[in-house]
């Protein structure tokens, strides 16, 4: 079916500072899905709280715009009984990695059939300039003034240690290279993550657009195979003057998505099939 | 009076099999037609300590347990040291002979129970069965009754297991007949019932929800509650239900919400401290206007408080947990055929209103067993509210989520059903789900919210009244205290009282004028609660200026009987709201 990607357009002021990565990685995500031929219809945008989640309230989708760091569990809820739905989960890195941190977990481990985008800043913009789980060792930000005392979170490697079926990283300065990653993990059955670097010319002057732009390299360009865990391991274990992004992992032998995993042969039926209460008889019925 | 209401108390160690002699004891009062209570009373640990169920039958119906006991069947010492003298003048005790006690007494039957299980039954376990054949013979119980409920009972684990179950059973009813040589109060008759369901407050509340569709439960494991999900969650291979155990009950209400905003019918069922870390997410369907039921099954706090005992603490809790002002629906069942019923309508009223909708039960109702006539599902009422067809999406533009309505109620959408995109915000909002901060707007959409709230107290559940009429006493109740009060009011009335029962299966919106068009002329108005501070008096006094002459609470974990508030009111109660 053709889907014009202006029909992902709301007509509506769009609050992000000029220079956001927001822009390039929404734009970027209007393509994909149009592309692909999903109508806003079909699609459903579950998003979090802070910057990254206004996409919630900036393109035309169905949208759920839930608390901060749930947008994993609403994902799940109604990805499991909608089949319907392409489901995606868009949220930033305080969102994702600090409130949602336990969702994060488990819905890696169930294999819920959504793409996660994480807008990975390294900083709170929302909020104003705050340390996020992110951020750089040694950053002054309102609440680490005298520099941040943590290292980063690795959220990569996090991911390939729960064995999600699908970990990317990319950066909002690279459309071609986003768009490439969104278009097969939206395809990919099961749960899809993707960690966006993206800057915040607002609030981090230390990670810069410039500053990425430098450091990011493609790692399926230099070879690296996305079904090699080992491989893939060992690259997230990079950070600094280099910064790999690209496909780490895509699960050649995925573990059955959820639905079909908790709800077998009754899986579709959830929604299709009216309600009729004579269905419990013979449930009932066991306990005469 | 020739009084039919007869007690069996069965104690023993977590482990022991006390749940088995129970259950084949409370599946034959059944078949027997007769009514039936029985409680567990246990600890929360999974072997050893003492734990013991209470089994009470009638001919007519009971929903709490007695002061009598007339048969005690004990497995481990402490049953003989902790309830022998519990014992009604004349009560038999029969106990395991391999404790090597000094006999209790002339009315006693120790009961080689694991040796005869062995002997009859292949195996030690079998002993149970023993017990039960034992206890059952002495009651003069109708043996055909006992072994046709062995047999429906054991058939799951094969024809062999019940065939020696039920030669155990003989075997234990045999012993009785020869050794035992005192009297037996109970006579056990035949009751009136045709055949009843036998289920607890737990399985008719999820039995209630399967039967109005419940679609969708996510839940994470807690005490007295996990019996909901657990029946669900057995149900998945035979009904379009899906079912998640959550990482925390952050994630249950959330995904239950994000079920329900993609169309299914979808509940969480929890306790309080469960329920505690739900309360961002009722205060978000409370916003985005979505249908949610959320059992709410009370036991003692503060904090983990005490795991398996019984509480009504959580009424106010319930009220008013969530941030910002929104309407929402507070049922609480009394009995387990109300809460299968109340189960039905609390899914049609969280659609109808699009609010999250409560059904409070506790402990005592959850885990008590009742004998319960089979539901008539032809009588269940699926009521879904405004919904939006596909066509009447076709024909327009753009649809608003959050319609402005006389009513207060938006016709709702579901997401990929129609051709319309559905958006649904945390933020305050326009029509279309597009958020806002604009103050007219904000104050328009927070009074069309509200308006549910006076569209929900004009369906409201009205208490009940049970008793003499023009009573000069009045016990206000609600959730399971109703079954202590309701044979409360019966012993006072036996005696020449006037006195009256008054009910609550929905307590918000508070039915006000209800209330008090049944007490204005009470003499005494006495407000019975299984908690400290009197939390129905107090909700009482807020909506209608009236407040109870006294209270009978009890917060010891353990549930009250008529005995307890006959006792509590003759010494004057105490009063809470001073």
């Amino acid at each position: 079916m053709d889907v014009d990607v202006k029909d992902f357009n709301l007509d509506r002021e769009i609050t992000w500072c000029p220079g956001c990565g927001n822009f390039a990685i929404m734009d970027t995500l209007k393509n994909t899905l149009a592309g692909l031929g999903l109508s806003p219809h079909h699609v459903l945008v579950v998003a979090g709280i802070g910057q990254a989640g206004k996409m919630g309230q900036h393109m035309r989708a169905n949208t759920l715009h839930v608390l901060h760091g749930r947008l994993l569990p609403v994902a799940t809820g109604a990805g499991l009984v909608n089949d319907s739905l392409k489901v995606l989960a868009i949220g930033g890195d305080g969102d994702g990695y600090a409130e949602g941190g336990n969702h994060l977990i488990h819905a890696a481990r169930r294999n819920i059939d959504i793409t996660y985008m994480v807008h990975n800043n390294m900083i709170y913009g929302l909020t104003k300039g705050q340390a996020s789980p992110t951020s750089e060792k040694s950053i002054k930000t309102p609440t680490t003034p005298q520099g941040n005392p943590l290292e980063g979170l690795n959220p990569v490697a996090l991911l390939l240690g729960l064995k999600a079926s699908f970990v990317a990283r990319s950066f909002a300065g690279d459309k071609e290279q986003l768009g490439t990653i969104l278009e097969k993990a939206i395809q990919k059955p099961g749960f899809a993550f993707i960690d966006i670097l993206q800057q915040c010319p607002s609030f981090n002057k230390l990670n810069t657009f410039r500053w990425f732009k430098e450091r990011v390299y493609d790692i399926n360009e230099e070879g690296h195979d996305p079904s090699n865990l080992e491989e893939a391991f060992s690259l997230a274990q990079q950070w600094g003057e280099k910064i790999p992004t690209g496909i780490f992992f895509d699960d050649p032998n995925p573990r059955p998505v959820f639905r079909e995993a908790v709800m077998g042969e009754m899986g579709s039926s959830v929604l299709s099939t009216d309600i009729n209460p004579l269905d419990i008889k013979e449930i009932m019925e066991e306990h005469l | 009076m020739d009084v039919h209401d007869y007690s069996v108390k069965v104690g023993g160690e977590a482990g022991q099999g006390i749940n088995t002699i129970a259950s084949i004891l409370s599946r034959s009062f059944a078949d027997q037609g007769l009514h039936l209570f029985a409680y567990q009373d246990y600890y929360s640990r999974v072997r050893g300590g003492h734990n013991f169920y209470q089994v009470r039958t009638a001919t007519y119906p009971v929903y709490t347990f007695s002061d009598n006991l007339e048969v005690l069947v004990a497995l481990d010492k402490a049953s003989l040291d902790l309830h022998a003298g519990e014992l009604s003048p004349g009560g038999v005790i029969i106990y395991d002979k391999a404790l090597e006690v000094e006999t209790p007494g002339d009315n006693a039957l120790p009961l080689p129970m694991a040796a005869l299980g062995k002997e009859h039954g292949g195996k030690e376990v079998m002993g149970n069965s023993v017990a039960a054949g034992a206890a059952w013979q002495i009651m003069g119980g109708d043996q055909a009754v006992l072994e046709q409920t062995l047999g429906r009972l054991f058939q799951k684990k094969g024809s062999a297991v019940a065939e020696a179950n039920l030669k155990a059973a003989r075997a234990g009813a045999d012993y009785a007949n020869k050794n035992f040589s005192g009297q037996c109060n109970c006579r056990l008759q035949k009751g009136s019932r045709n055949k009843s369901l036998v289920l607890t407050g737990n399985e008719a509340l999820a039995l209630g929800a399967l039967a109005a569709g419940c679609r969708f439960i996510s839940s994470y494991p807690m005490t007295p509650a996990s019996g909901v999900m657990q029946y669900m969650a057995r149900q998945t291979h035979r009904l379009p239900l899906a079912y998640e155990q959550a990482e925390d009950e952050i994630a249950a209400i959330n995904m239950s919400i994000g079920a329900a905003n993609a169309g299914a019918r979808a509940m969480v069922a929890t306790s309080g401290g469960g329920f505690s870390l739900m309360v961002e997410g009722l205060s978000l369907a409370g916003m985005n206007e979505t249908p949610l039921v959320i059992v709410l099954g009370q036991r003692p706090g503060p904090a983990t408080g005490m795991a398996t005992r019984t509480e009504q603490g959580d009424l106010l809790f319930a009220l008013h947990a969530g941030s910002g002002e929104f309407p929402r629906a507070i049922f609480a069942p009394r009995t387990a055929e109300e809460a299968f019923w109340v189960a039905t309508h609390a899914f049609n009223t969280a659609e109808k209103y699009q609010v999250p909708v409560f059904l409070m039960s506790d402990q005592h109702l959850a885990d008590a067993y009742y004998t319960v006539e089979p539901f008539d599902l032809n009588e269940v009422v699926i009521d879904r509210g405004l919904i939006m067809s596909e066509d009447e999406l076709a024909q327009i533009d753009t649809y608003d989520r959050y319609k402005i309505t006389e009513s207060g109620i938006s016709p709702r959408a579901f997401m990929g059903q129609g051709s319309k995109c559905v958006m649904v915000p945390g933020n305050e909002h326009m029509e279309s789900g597009y958020s806002t901060e604009d103050p007219v707007v904000r104050t328009t959409m927070q009074d069309k919210r509200m308006r549910k709230h006076k569209a929900l107290a004009k369906e409201v559940k009205a208490p009940d009244s049970y008793g003499a009429n023009n009573p000069d006493t009045i016990l206000l109740t609600w959730g399971s205290s109703y079954g202590a009060c309701r044979e409360a009011v019966d012993k006072a009335n036996r005696q020449g009282g006037k006195w009256q029962v008054v009910s609550f299966p929905q307590l918000w919106p508070f039915p006000g004028k209800e209330t008090m068009r049944l007490i204005e002329k009470a003499g005494k108005l006495i407000s019975v609660e299984m908690n400290s501070t009197g939390q129905l008096g107090r909700l009482l006094r807020v909506e209608t200026g009236k407040q109870p002459d006294m209270a009978v609470l009890k917060y010891d974990g353990r549930p009250m009987n008529a005995a307890y508030v006959l006792r509590q009111i003759e010494t004057g109660g105490v009063n809470p709201w001073m």
